[in-house]
């Protein structure tokens, strides 16, 4: 065996399976919000490493696309460059850390800053599909639940948060209504990314490997995050602008810097980040220090 | 519309297990606002016949008609799920024997008495907060326990919060299975004094399985003895434990202990 990588098919799986996955998504994209099931494959990684957003991935790459892969926003940690790196090798494809570039971007616990357009298609690696899972452990009662849209279980778990924080505390995973349907859990995103999906131009796709469900949102549809009247849905928000490129409004990690305590806000979205740098670069003028108003992403 | 047409006309129910069946050829009706006391030792298939009546088992034979809030008369045989399903979040109510089936054991007292009130659209917070607050204080349960998980609460609370929950949504008709077993005398008493007020307060129809005669006595207007599946005796409950007919509820009016 020589062990040449071209001898993959494009996209690793076969085409058998990657049919198999297309049906599991076309159905899901004709029912938004609904967990379709389909017979996921073992693939190079550990399951909960995103083989679920892998598997949808290599079900819908072509070689025309373009593709970029971030975890926790970042296109530079372990996970990202290893997903990236994996499809490099098994389709050829062009790789780019270009969020306007991008046609597909796999993702790991972040919508990017930058706007999806119409024509690409954002892929959640998705740990638990079912958001009603821990108040109901029975699969056959929450998909009855489901079919029924019988959906007050999960103002329970609003209820008991306002009851005891005094405020909703889920800060990811925020369940949403999508489509006026189905209840669906958003994959582990920040509360902060909630309001991007939302009659979003761009296809969501979601892969569950281990669960073994798919389920989608088409572009231009409605995505309600859950809420009560007198306590409605609040993402978070930062206070503080990105220490090193000074976007304001943008998701932000906290960096712990020495061993004394010192942190630092930087954004999770390193894309967005380098190129908010570049810019100020090139329009600095004068100005010594960068203004806080340059960069505020719609 | 009192007295024109009966709750619930239950005619030929049975159920069966496999081969054996839990009850059978059982015939009943039930009008708005009577409570209904099934006796009989363990084993009789009470507990069947509350499970086949409140479509939790499918019935076997027989059917059962329900007049529905809106007057129509429906065969709950024939209703689809997604119907009997809106019956239990805004008409039924069922009391289990052991509070942990019917209560959300990790969430906290008013989460549980508000859950049916958000299964049914309530979506304000503070209305929502306010209503268990008033039912907890209605079964005597302090309303500073309010944030307290069932976990916490003593065998009596907990049957009373179950009581609460199954209440909120103001249900027309409520199925007990044995709600007052399992707890000493005096925790009992309160809780069927509690149960006969709310019953006569709202104007419930109950049905209720119990094993003890004393229980029947106290809160229901006709009793139904059962003894192997069958319904042997029914009517009045002065009158079924003053006068028994049968001689199996002979037997077991006798066998009260006398104090």
């Amino acid at each position: 065996m020589n062990g040449a990588l071209t001898d993959y098919n494009i996209g690793y799986l076969d085409e058998q399976t990657k049919r198999m996955i297309r049906r599991a998504l076309l159905k899901a994209v004709a029912i938004p919000g609904f967990q379709v099931p389909f017979a996921s494959r073992e693939v190079p990684m550990p399951r909960g490493w995103g083989t679920g957003g892998v598997q949808v991935t290599a079900s819908i790459i072509g070689e025309d696309d373009v593709l970029k892969v971030i975890d926790q926003g970042a296109d530079d940690t372990t996970n990202a460059v290893s997903i990236r790196s994996f499809f490099a090798a098994v389709t050829g494809v062009r790789t780019t850390t270009r969020t306007d570039e991008a046609t597909i971007i796999q993702t790991r616990h972040r919508i990017p800053e930058t706007p999806l357009a119409a024509g690409q298609t954002i892929v959640y690696q998705v740990p638990g599909p079912e958001p009603l899972r821990f108040l109901e452990p029975r699969e056959t009662e929450t998909r009855r639940l489901h079919a029924l849209a019988d959906y007050g279980l999960m103002y329970v778990k609003l209820y008991e948060d306002i009851a005891r924080y005094g405020h909703i505390a889920t800060t990811y995973d925020y369940p949403v209504m999508v489509a006026g349907r189905y209840l669906m859990a958003p994959s582990p995103i920040p509360s902060f990314d909630n309001p991007k999906m939302h009659c979003s131009p761009a296809l969501q796709l979601f892969g569950a490997g281990r669960e073994k469900r798919i389920y989608a949102v088409p572009p231009y549809t409605d995505v309600e995050s859950l809420g009560f009247e007198d306590y409605p849905f609040e993402p978070q928000r930062f206070s503080r602008p990105c220490a090193i490129c000074g976007s304001v409004g943008v998701y932000l990690d906290e960096v712990i810097i020495d061993d004394a305590g010192g942190a630092m806000f930087v954004c999770s979205d390193t894309d967005h980040c380098e190129r908010a740098v570049a810019r100020a670069a090139e329009t600095k003028t004068g100005e010594t220090k960068a203004g806080e108003t340059k960069e505020v992403p719609a | 519309m009192r007295n024109e047409q009966p709750l619930l006309e239950v005619r030929g129910v049975g159920h069966s297990y496999g081969e054996r069946y839990g009850c059978r050829d059982v015939d009943l009706d039930l009008w708005p606002g009577e409570v209904l006391a099934v006796v009989g030792e363990s084993g009789s298939g009470k507990t069947t016949l509350l499970g086949a009546l409140s479509q939790r088992l499918r019935l076997t034979a027989g059917s059962v008609r329900y007049r529905l809030a809106d007057g129509t008369v429906a065969d709950l045989s024939e209703l689809s799920e997604s119907a009997v399903r809106r019956l239990w979040r805004t008409e039924w109510g069922f009391v289990h024997q052991n509070p942990a089936d019917g209560l959300r054991m990790h969430v906290s007292a008013g989460g549980n008495v508000g859950e049916p009130l958000m299964a049914t659209g309530w979506r304000h917070y503070g209305r929502i907060r306010a209503a268990a607050a008033q039912w907890l204080e209605r079964v005597e349960i302090p309303v500073d326990r309010i944030d307290d998980p069932p976990t916490t609460f003593s065998g009596g609370m907990r049957q009373r919060l179950q009581i609460a929950r199954n209440l909120v949504v103001s249900p027309r008709l409520v199925f007990m299975d044995e709600p007052t077993s399992g707890l000493d005398v005096s925790v009992q008493a309160r809780l069927l004094d509690l149960i006969c007020s709310l019953v006569s307060d709202l104007g419930l129809a109950v049905i209720i399985v119990t094993h003890d005669l004393a229980v029947a006595r106290l809160i229901s207007h006709r009793t139904l003895v059962m003894k192997d599946g069958c319904v042997i005796e029914s009517g009045l409950t002065d009158r079924v434990l003053d006068d028994p007919q049968a001689a199996y509820t002979q037997l077991l009016v006798s066998s009260i202990l006398q104090g």
